[in-house]
């Protein structure tokens, strides 16, 4: 298996790796941790005539703390946001999430702004995203996550459009949040995830954000309504399992059918809510 | 062609490659450093790790142009003056390979994982081994070579 061949350009800067995409059209593609793209080349799923490198561009990895938000820039590789303090202490789902993303190895190379851009509805970062209500720093403009993946591999972003950074909301004592999932292997694809955030006022949910990921197009916000107002129990975290469940289709695959996917998907949703419910009350469920 | 430099196991080398090279091809078959092996090409064996600048990494999701500047271990750089290194012993020790096709990546992966975090637990260890392939032994004689080594440090 050998990629097509196609011109190499090493971007300096992230302006220069702009003009170079405006000016090759839709044929080039932007190469950051590699970690999908090579593969994809690999197997000539992806044919570009050019590949603009942006692993050298300086000034992409950054992680810093700017109006609530941890602000981490596109080319921080997914091992360095893991061993990162301030990522631990204060997003903690998006700690969570990083050694769920593939193995050891590739996340040294894979990088969060790669992983957001490529999009697969199956990955734990555009849904810990989507949970958190954060969003997507690009060279034109700032794109809340709910609105920047449009379906599987694909997002808003326009063909010379760079993602520069991700900005993930921090989590406030009193926060509580969770993402689980169920994958065949560590490390593979998940059938089914989900992510919850929510806020605890005087003992009861004052906030509730619920995503689930894998079993659609994208990682879908989900009705938590149910949630709000009072303490949780046993029933209110079923009956939304079982509403976010009946609310989803996924296709089967080799893996699973749709009804085992959708089931898988009820139980994974009251785990992660009762998860977070545990984490900002310290009582479980 | 694009020009690459690079300095492999304190060895340095510069090529002319096609970009489309990737980094497992330029060490096999231009540099002839066939200890690195080649199993999916797609990221998921492991049989192919090598360590870029520090980073265990794979080298079949790498450009060699990519490398150009850096610094790269291969598992033949392990072993120095003739001595084995201790993973290489471990493994030796527990029958930790049969085949050997995975061995090579799984060493490089794990000489990282330790220089990291000195005394992984058990479960770290078999966290780290979820990213490489292994038909022969069962993992468990690997999970005990590298904890033998882990512990001992």
């Amino acid at each position: 298996m050998k990629p097509v061949p196609f011109t190499y350009v090493r971007a300096e800067s992230v302006e220069h790796a702009v003009e170079t995409m405006r000016a090759h059209g839709g044929e080039a593609k932007l190469l950051a941790g590699g970690q999908s793209l090579v593969p994809a080349l690999n197997m000539r799923l992806a044919r570009p005539t050019m590949l603009v490198d942006l692993n050298r561009v300086p000034g992409l990895d950054r992680i810093d703390e700017k109006n609530g938000d941890i602000r981490i820039g596109a080319l921080v590789r997914q091992s360095t946001a893991e061993r990162t303090r301030l990522v631990r202490e204060r997003c903690p789902l998006l700690a969570e999430s990083l050694p769920l993303v593939g193995h050891f190895v590739t996340r040294n190379r894979g990088t969060i702004g790669g992983s957001i851009a490529h999009a697969d509805a199956a990955a734990e970062l555009p849904l810990a995203l989507v949970a958190l209500g954060g969003s997507v720093i690009t060279t034109l403009r700032t794109i809340s996550a709910a609105e920047f993946f449009v379906g599987h591999f694909t997002t808003v972003l326009t063909e010379d459009e760079l993602v520069v950074a991700t900005a993930w909301p921090r989590t406030y004592p009193g926060e509580g949040s969770a993402i689980v999932e169920f994958a065949p292997r560590h490390g593979d694809f998940a059938l089914a995830s989900s992510a919850c955030v929510l806020r605890v006022e005087d003992g009861a949910v004052a906030e509730a954000r619920l995503a689930v990921g894998s079993v659609g197009e994208r990682p879908e916000l989900v009705d938590a309504e149910r949630l709000l107002g009072s303490t949780l129990d046993d029933d209110r975290v079923r009956s939304v399992g079982a509403s976010a469940a009946a609310a989803v289709d996924p296709p089967p695959n080799l893996h699973g059918s749709p009804a085992y996917r959708r089931a898988l998907l009820g139980t994974l949703v009251e785990r992660a809510v009762g998860t977070a419910w545990a984490r900002a009350t310290g009582k479980s469920v | 062609m694009t020009a690459v430099g690079v300095t492999i196991n304190g060895r340095t080398y510069s090529e002319d490659v096609e970009p489309r090279l990737l980094l497992s091809d330029f060490l096999r078959h231009t540099l002839g450093l066939t200890g690195t092996h080649v199993g999916c090409e797609h990221g998921v064996c492991g049989a192919c790790t090598i360590r870029l600048d520090g980073d265990a990494v794979r080298s079949c999701l790498l450009l060699a142009v990519q490398a150009d500047g850096c610094t790269i271990e291969t598992v033949e750089g392990l072993a120095t003056n003739g001595e084995l290194h201790p993973l290489q012993e471990a493994f030796r020790e527990h029958h930790a390979l049969q085949c050997g096709f995975c061995t090579s990546g799984i060493l490089m992966a794990a000489a990282s994982l330790l220089e990291q975090d000195g005394t992984p637990a058990r479960e770290e260890i078999v966290d780290m081994l979820s990213g490489h392939l292994c038909r022969c032994t069962g993992y468990e004689p690997i999970v005990d070579a590298i904890a033998e080594v882990a512990n001992a440090s």
